[in-house]
């Protein structure tokens, strides 16, 4: 195992169990209520009772991150559950049923990747409304299609072995097979696919809520905080840099867990020299 | 060769009535229909009006009818009218496609001449001094919100610095600049959405020059290469790397939604007149035929990247074109 | 008393891994004369490989060259800089390796790579290499070398890809010829016809050659001298008749036996 590597990975984790307890216990390390609007001090800097300022409609920017971080992780970790659940549904049938279905399959995925995934979800959500549920289905039902192919080759791989034949000579059904010997070998590379998706969630919600078309205000997320930011640009550099620098250290954490994890589970990928 | 060509080509059509399927089924999410959305924007229009609106918009017919009405307009890229000022939406996104294409063309360029050289000089100095910087660089670019590293740069070179403009790709005067001025003045409002457009898919390519090239490098026939007497560099910019280039074109095909979807961003953030921030206004607005054409567009302007970059790496890989199996 | 082509002394190779250091070619020596072929024989893992590769500096990391000497042509091989060590390789000492359908880049034709291994050690105009490539084709028995210059390595057969090969490796008459395993992954027929080429080259006595195989008996019969390889050490060496009648180690004679065993 490269040391190096680990020890990021571990960093990574340690940060992402951090904002996990920043987010579950928001409520008691909050300074502030997160809507509350104080109007004496709109747009003021940094100072001991707003460690993070203000924002336009005086509110604290401090206990907004922290509120807004339970929003963002739980769309996150939401989604890219949801996400997972359909590629390994997709995925297995795929796989294990083989001819006209996979084909069939295999044909949904490619459409699928043929969208710009961020125009589709914008396209929905708009025809939808922008609830925090509905952002949740929609950015998970766009990105099962890495998953479904990965656990469709670990499928295809391991029905060439041996004992999936000689389960079935013993006499276990289709589905039993399945679940029984191959998803288990395949949840590594999903694992990785899974932790490093929760980065990419958060990145697309945010993005979404910077836009207007996420969670809207006034309940608080990373994204539609910058929202405000983009517009107090050059008066107010607070409100813009802290959730963005909590967006970004949150994905990077997951990010490195995720290559952390792709070590651990694929060491013969890993160079050596 | 042609008839390579056109199979692939006929292996597009399922993938194609599939977008067309899929923008169909989106548009009609919308519970109570797309007049329904329209006329929501509008409380005056009467009962009757609404009638007259399903009518005309076919929505009165059965589901299947209505595709098929759909896929015949789509072919012929008819995508309706916009709900906003009634131009046709075809129209309005074909004025504006060109700046779009352009920066993400840009981009693309960016990518290739950073990316490759950095992914292949990380891959023959591995975890050397610049392999490891690079790496640092490429999980920042994999992490960090896109917005909101333009809203840095913006904030630093726009407004303190003053280096650069922010907004639109003109500016004012612009009618009475000289021809040189002019490309200058659209060159420094592109610079900061064409870099931020680069910086994510630059880290991915990269990443994966750099892993090709590594793969590449353990291959018995540059061990031959070097037996043979070649001096190293031919053996590494000539033989590693035309061998290591091949994969990456076909993620270059991947790499084209990417761009066309971060164009939303970007183009709002600079109010940069393309498809992207048309996108945006019409989805604020619920313009919902705008939505969808331009929706369409982008799978198949998606589509044609992929199939471009197919038939390029076809061309360049030799085992594809010629075939062949031993004798 | 005849000169030595190559004097190898000492010689040490090891891999770092996380495993520990293994000691690949372990304080290994013999001598190539002139217009000779000498035999390296041993199981697989036994160094044999990697002493020719240690030969021409073809070690990459994590494996290193840590001891002994290589001298040929007056000049100690692993001391040499790259560039002159460059114009060794594949100009006075060539080797072929072992598995042809992975040594040839695919994405260049064959006439490419010829001309290549021409044009790096010689200058010449590109009509000119690519004359010298056709003529080295035809002499290892290649029919219709035209095409084969044209093609990709994927559209020739094993065997065709072998002969490339060794052409590739004589183009500039080298004195010393390296062939590791030349034919151990070809098919059973393929075989015996490069293995009569083979035969017909060493006939014709114009250069040393170091002949690696496990096929004692195959080696026996090639060389003129035969070294012993087990666990990255020489263990014995001798001219290839006394091997055959009066093996010194007992290792030699349990080869010996498991071959005439097969055969």
């Amino acid at each position: 195992m490269k040391m190096r590597v680990n020890k990021l990975a571990a960093a990574g984790t340690v940060f992402i169990a951090l904002i996990a307890v920043f987010a579950i216990f928001a409520p008691l390390i909050a300074s502030h209520d997160p809507a509350g609007m104080d109007t004496r001090s709109v747009l003021s800097p940094p100072s001991r009772e707003h460690i993070f300022g203000t924002d336009p409609l005086g509110r604290d920017v401090f206990s907004r991150v922290l509120y807004g971080s339970r929003i963002s992780l739980s769309i996150g970790i939401i989604a890219v559950g949801l996400s997972v659940l359909t590629g390994i549904f997709f995925g297995s049938i795929a796989g294990y049923y083989g001819g006209k279905i996979d084909y069939a399959i295999m044909r949904l995925v490619d459409i699928m990747l043929c969208f710009p995934t961020f125009f589709l979800i914008l396209a929905v959500i708009a025809m939808l409304e922008p609830s925090i549920y509905n952002i949740m289905a929609v950015i998970g039902l766009t990105s099962w299609m890495g998953v479904a192919r990965l656990v469709r080759s670990e499928i295809l791989t391991l029905k060439e072995r041996d004992f999936v034949a000689a389960s079935r000579i013993m006499g276990a059904g289709g589905s039993w097979i399945i679940i029984r010997h191959l998803i288990p070998n395949a949840i590594g590379p999903v694992l990785v696919n899974a932790t490093l998706g929760v980065g990419g969630a958060i990145l697309i919600e945010s993005a979404l809520s910077f836009l207007g078309i996420g969670v809207q205000p006034p309940t608080a997320s990373w994204g539609n905080i910058l929202m405000d930011g983009k517009a107090t640009l050059g008066v107010a550099w607070w409100v813009t840099v802290f959730p963005g620098a909590f967006i970004f250290f949150t994905v990077l954490a997951y990010n490195l867990l995720g290559e952390g994890l792709r070590d651990a589970f694929e060491p013969r990928l890993k160079d050596r020299s | 060769m042609t008839r390579y060509i056109v199979r692939h080509l006929a292996g597009l059509i399922p993938v194609f009535f599939g977008i067309t399927l899929i923008s169909f089924l989106v548009m009609h999410l919308a519970p109570g229909g797309p007049s329904d959305i329209s006329s929501s924007m509008n409380p005056k229009v009467s009962y009757e009006a609404r009638i007259r609106l399903d009518k005309l918009y076919g929505l009165d017919k059965p589901l299947i009818v209505q595709y098929k009405d759909w896929l015949v307009r789509v072919v012929r890229f008819d995508f309706g009218r916009s709900f906003i000022d009634d131009r046709p939406v075809f129209d309005k996104i074909i004025e504006k496609m060109p700046v779009t294409i352009f920066i993400n063309l840009s981009s693309l360029v960016i990518i290739l001449a950073v990316g490759i050289p950095i992914g292949a000089l990380s891959a023959v100095r591995r975890n050397g001094l610049f392999d490891r910087f690079s790496a640092v660089f490429v999980f920042a670019g994999y992490s960090i919100p896109e917005f909101w590293l333009a809203l840095l740069l913006m904030s630093v070179f726009g407004i303190s610095l003053h280096w650069l403009p922010i907004s639109g790709i003109k500016s004012i005067d612009f009618e009475y600049y000289s021809l040189p001025l002019k490309i200058l003045d659209v060159a420094r409002h592109l610079v900061l959405p064409v870099l931020l457009a680069s910086f994510g898919g630059l880290a991915g390519i990269s990443r994966y020059m750099r892993s090709s090239m590594s793969v590449v490098m353990r291959q018995e026939y540059i061990r031959t290469a070097r037996a043979k007497g070649l001096p190293e560099r031919k053996v590494i910019y000539v033989h590693a790397l035309k061998n290591a280039i091949l994969p990456v074109i076909t993620i270059l095909g991947l790499s084209v939604p990417a761009l066309i979807g971060g164009s939303v961003i970007f183009e709002s953030i600079f109010a940069i007149p393309g498809m992207g921030r048309l996108f945006y206004e019409s989805v604020m607005a619920r313009d919902y035929s705008v939505i969808m054409g331009i929706l369409s567009i982008g799978a198949i302007l998606t589509l044609a990247g992929n199939f471009i970059a197919d038939m390029a790496y076809s061309f360049a890989d030799p085992r594809i074109m010629s075939g062949g199996d031993g004798r | 008393m005849k000169k030595n082509t190559l004097e190898v002394k000492g010689l040490k190779t090891v891999f770092d891994s996380w495993q520990g250091t293994v000691r690949a070619v372990d304080d290994v020596s013999f001598n190539i004369e002139e217009n000779t072929v000498f035999g390296l024989v041993g199981e697989s893992g036994s160094g044999k490989t990697l002493t020719a590769l240690s030969i021409l500096r073809l070690i990459d990391p994590p494996g290193k060259i840590t001891g002994g000497s290589v001298m040929f042509g007056g000049v100690d091989l692993l001391k040499e800089n790259e560039v002159r060590l460059g114009a060794v390789r594949g100009n006075r000492i060539s080797m072929v390796f072992q598995e042809p359908g992975s040594a040839l880049d695919p994405v260049f034709t064959v006439g490419y790579q010829l001309r290549e291994a021409i044009r790096c050690h010689r200058i010449v105009s590109r009509g000119c290499a690519e004359d010298l490539a056709i003529d080295s084709m035809r002499k290892v028995h290649i029919k219709d070398p035209g095409r084969v210059y044209r093609d990709y390595p994927h559209q020739i057969s094993g065997g065709m890809k072998q002969r490339v090969m060794i052409a590739m490796a004589l183009i500039n008459s080298p004195e010393l010829l390296i062939l590791d395993e030349p034919t151990t992954a070809l098919d059973v027929t393929i075989q015996a016809e490069i293995l009569k080429l083979l035969e017909e080259i060493i006939a014709a006595r114009k250069m040393s050659i170091l002949f690696i195989s496990h096929d004692i008996g195959l080696i026996a019969r090639m060389c003129d001298n035969v070294g012993v390889m087990r666990k990255g050490k020489l263990i014995e060496c001798q001219e290839s008749k006394l091997i055959l009648s009066d093996p010194e180690n007992e290792y030699t004679s349990a080869l010996l036996k498991s071959a005439r065993a097969l055969s």
